[in-house]
């Protein structure tokens, strides 16, 4: 089963390092990272969305605390929240498939953020099933190229202060469980 | 002692901190990117540098020392080859949760990543083996960083911590001062354990019928033996060591069952698969422990306890887990439990265990036995020795035959099995330890990988009795090849290439006696005893052909346990 773990590190030199030898030596699998700087200049948030049994995942947790430079180390599946990942994709057009490329593009609420005679690119953000989606629609016009940033997600704000049964009851409303 | 806020350069900081941080002693060889801390060295009078043969060695050097004494050993080299010779050392420290701290040099920073000469990114190497490593970038956080690393190595789960040092920095200048105390916020080691896993441990444990002790090297280094000895003494539990616990309960006491796992004894084993509440203090379920993972202490209920969450539910699923510091830990749970719950039966079972297949070998025929000679040195000792092994048969001979009867007095690389370990282990450990006798002991083809620290040892004076068990075999390999791999004895054999082991002792400036006879072992460690200006060496000519018995095959249960070699004739 997929996970998405989001650690707070130290924004220091080296700290990426520890953490992808960390996953390669144990043996762990990374579907995807990304790193970037949070409201605090000398923290960073790591990503990581990775596979496992309870057994891996716990033992993930746990050898993700151990390192000196982790802050913090939350397990979000299961949880409320929001999962974004951003995806650049450029398609090869054809006379006519143009407009429905385009079409494609708004079906998903993504953008045209660049075109020449060949090829269009379009920019795509969502929870990465829907990026899955996106690309599976798009496969038959030809994928040129594309770059996905990986998984960013955060808990969602207001449900960490209802206590477990609130939780429960969002679930159910969301259909998320 | 320099005061805080003074000008001074890199140098004289690392000093100053290692000054203020009690260095007695510090294990070294000099090269170009540390000529700057040797200049200072020169004229350094509160901490004794001991120049080794090879960085290898000054690294297990520290950790001999560090075990002997649960102080930090610390090592200084050089950039490129230097740091690199110290790497297996540093990954045994880290297997073995041994606290050193290992500083290397490094060219200067301009240069890192140019291919520079000597260069080798060893914080990169290391990485994985160290529990923490440093580069230090800047000067002003030199004395923070070296603060940093003694912490880190030396509490929670101890480790090896590596502080690379760039040349520059070391030459630059800056004003002193030492944190008083360390921050840091993404260490934080659990020291006490959560009161309700506490309590419900203690009333499992009042309701065992069949309760054991199952003893790991933590026990040791959290300075426990003593809340152990307690525990188990007024509730007579059993207590059962790992190959890094053994000490941490006397050997020659009744409770103790010895050693378990791979070559531990048959009743140790016993009471493992028959017990009904294991509880582990201090040790990681290895798999030389545990065997067939699925079918260990298959009917138990598991407490675990200890310091590293991570160690928890990695090998196998416990019942129960406590995290903390085995001895604070150890202290609660005696104060829980009042009466001591009733088990003579299993008493008078683990004893009919004990009966049915002791440890033995033979002793008729004449020849000399590594068994043997290992009995005679515990009772000669009293058990009281401090033995410094090196990877083989002849370490798991000590392991069951040596009855140790005090912690910290058998040093062994056990997690990561560094052949070579035993003779610079064994020097770290006698600059420390003056008031029992130090003795290593190796194989022949140990003994062999780091035998140049002999001239360390000669130079230093060190009583240490240097032993090497010579079986002219890789002697575990050969016994594997036997066992497992269809009696192939694929260069296990050294008869042929072995050197004359007492002329290599003479030319090291050691008297060095050798013998085949058991009748002379007596009168040898005798004379050897006797000798306290410096190492000797003894060379035991021992049977070829002997093997550890008993073993429980890799990954198999004691159903699968060989006591004996097996008869031909019973083989068909």
């Amino acid at each position: 089963m997929k996970h998405t773990i989001s650690v707070l590190v130290e924004n220091q030199f080296g700290t990426f390092n520890r953490v992808v030898t960390m996953f390669s030596g144990k043996g762990f699998n990374v579907h995807s990272l990304s790193i970037g700087e949070t409201e605090v200049p000398d923290i960073s948030r790591m990503t990581i969305v990775t596979s496992g049994d309870d057994k891996i995942i716990e033992q993930v947790v746990k050898q993700l605390n151990r390192l000196i430079d982790t802050l913090k180390v939350v397990d979000l599946t299961g949880q409320p929240k929001i999962e974004r990942e951003l995806a650049l994709i450029t398609v090869y057009y054809q006379k006519g498939t143009r407009t429905e490329i385009v079409n494609v593009a708004n079906i998903f609420r993504g953008k045209v953020v660049d075109i020449n005679n060949k090829s269009i690119t379009l920019e795509i953000t969502g929870p990465p099933d829907k990026i899955d989606a996106a690309v599976n629609v798009l496969e038959p016009y030809g994928i040129k190229e594309m770059a996905r940033s990986g998984t960013v997600a955060l808990k969602r704000g207001e449900q960490i202060k209802h206590d477990k049964k609130d939780i429960l009851v969002n679930h159910i409303k969301e259909g998320t469980k | 002692m320099r005061s805080n806020n003074q000008k001074l350069s890199g140098a004289d900081i690392f000093f100053e901190c290692l000054r203020r941080e009690k260095v007695e002693y510090i294990f070294g060889y000099p090269g170009g990117a540390v000529l700057k801390l040797y200049e200072r060295l020169y004229d350094v009078d509160f901490l004794k540098h001991i120049l080794v043969r090879h960085e290898q060695g000054a690294t297990h050097m520290a950790e001999g020392y560090a075990k002997a004494t649960g102080k930090v050993g610390v090592v200084l080299v050089t950039s490129g080859p230097g740091a690199t010779n110290t790497v297996t050392g540093i990954a045994d420290a880290y297997m073995d949760s041994v606290p050193i701290v290992v500083f290397t040099g490094q060219v200067p920073s301009h240069l890192i990543g140019n291919d520079a000469f000597q260069e080798a990114d060893i914080v990169g190497i290391t990485r994985p083996i160290t529990k923490h490593n440093f580069l230090v970038r800047d000067i002003k956080e030199l004395a923070s960083i070296i603060r940093k690393a003694f912490y880190i190595a030396s509490t929670g789960r101890p480790g090896p911590v590596l502080v690379d040092l760039p040349k520059d920095v070391v030459n630059s200048v800056c004003e002193f001062s030492y944190p008083e105390k360390v921050e840091i916020r993404g260490y934080k080691p659990t020291l006490y354990g959560h009161q309700n896993q506490i309590k419900k441990a203690a009333d499992i444990i009042k309701k065992a019928k069949k309760p054991l002790l199952y003893v790991g090297g933590g026990v040791i280094m959290s300075g426990g033996e003593r809340e152990l000895r307690l525990f188990a003494k007024e509730n007579k539990f059993p207590v059962t060591m790992t190959l890094q616990g053994l000490g941490a309960y006397p050997m020659n006491e009744d409770l103790s069952l010895g050693m378990l796992g791979m070559h531990g004894t048959y009743w140790a084993n016993q009471a493992v698969n028959n017990c009904d509440v294991l509880v582990s203090l201090g040790a990681r379920f290895d798999d030389r422990v545990t065997g067939k993972i699925e079918a260990f202490a298959l009917n138990a209920y598991k407490i675990h306890v200890d310091i590293d969450p991570t160690c928890i539910d990695k090998n196998v699923v416990v019942d129960l887990p406590i995290v903390g510091d085995v001895k604070h830990v150890l202290a609660e749970l005696a104060a829980e439990i009042n009466e001591p719950p009733k088990i003579d039966e299993w008493w008078k079972q683990i004893q009919r265990w004990r009966e049915e297949c002791p440890l033995k070998y033979e002793k008729n025929d004449g020849k000399l036995r590594s068994e043997f000679v290992i009995e005679k040195l515990s009772e000669k000792t009293k058990g009281e020795a401090v033995i410094v092994t090196d990877v083989g048969q002849h370490q798991m001979w000590v392991a069951q035959y040596y009855k140790f009867t005090n912690p910290r007095s058998h040093l062994t690389s056990g997690g990561l099995g560094t052949m070579g370990f035993s003779v610079p282990a064994a020097i770290g450990a006698a600059f420390a330890i003056k008031d029992r006798p130090v003795i290593s002991i190796s194989g022949d083809g140990g003994f062999q990988m780091n035998m140049q620290e002999l001239a360390t040892a000669v130079y230093n004076k060190l009583p240490i009795k240097f032993i090497i068990i010579n079986n002219s075999f890789l002697g575990m390999v050969r016994q594997w090849q036997e066992l497992f791999h269809a009696e192939k004895y694929s260069f296990t054999d050294l008869s042929a290439s072995n050197p004359n082991f007492v002329k290599l002792g003479e030319a090291f400036g050691m008297k060095s006696f050798s013998t085949n006879n058991p009748f002379d072992v007596d009168d040898i460690l005798d004379e050897a005893f006797a000798v306290n200006d410096g190492p000797i060496l003894i060379e035991f000519k021992v049977v070829k052909e002997d093997m550890v018995f008993p073993i429980i095959p890799s990954g198999q249960t004691i159903k699968e346990m060989m006591t004996k070699r097996l008869d031909p004739k019973e083989m068909v």
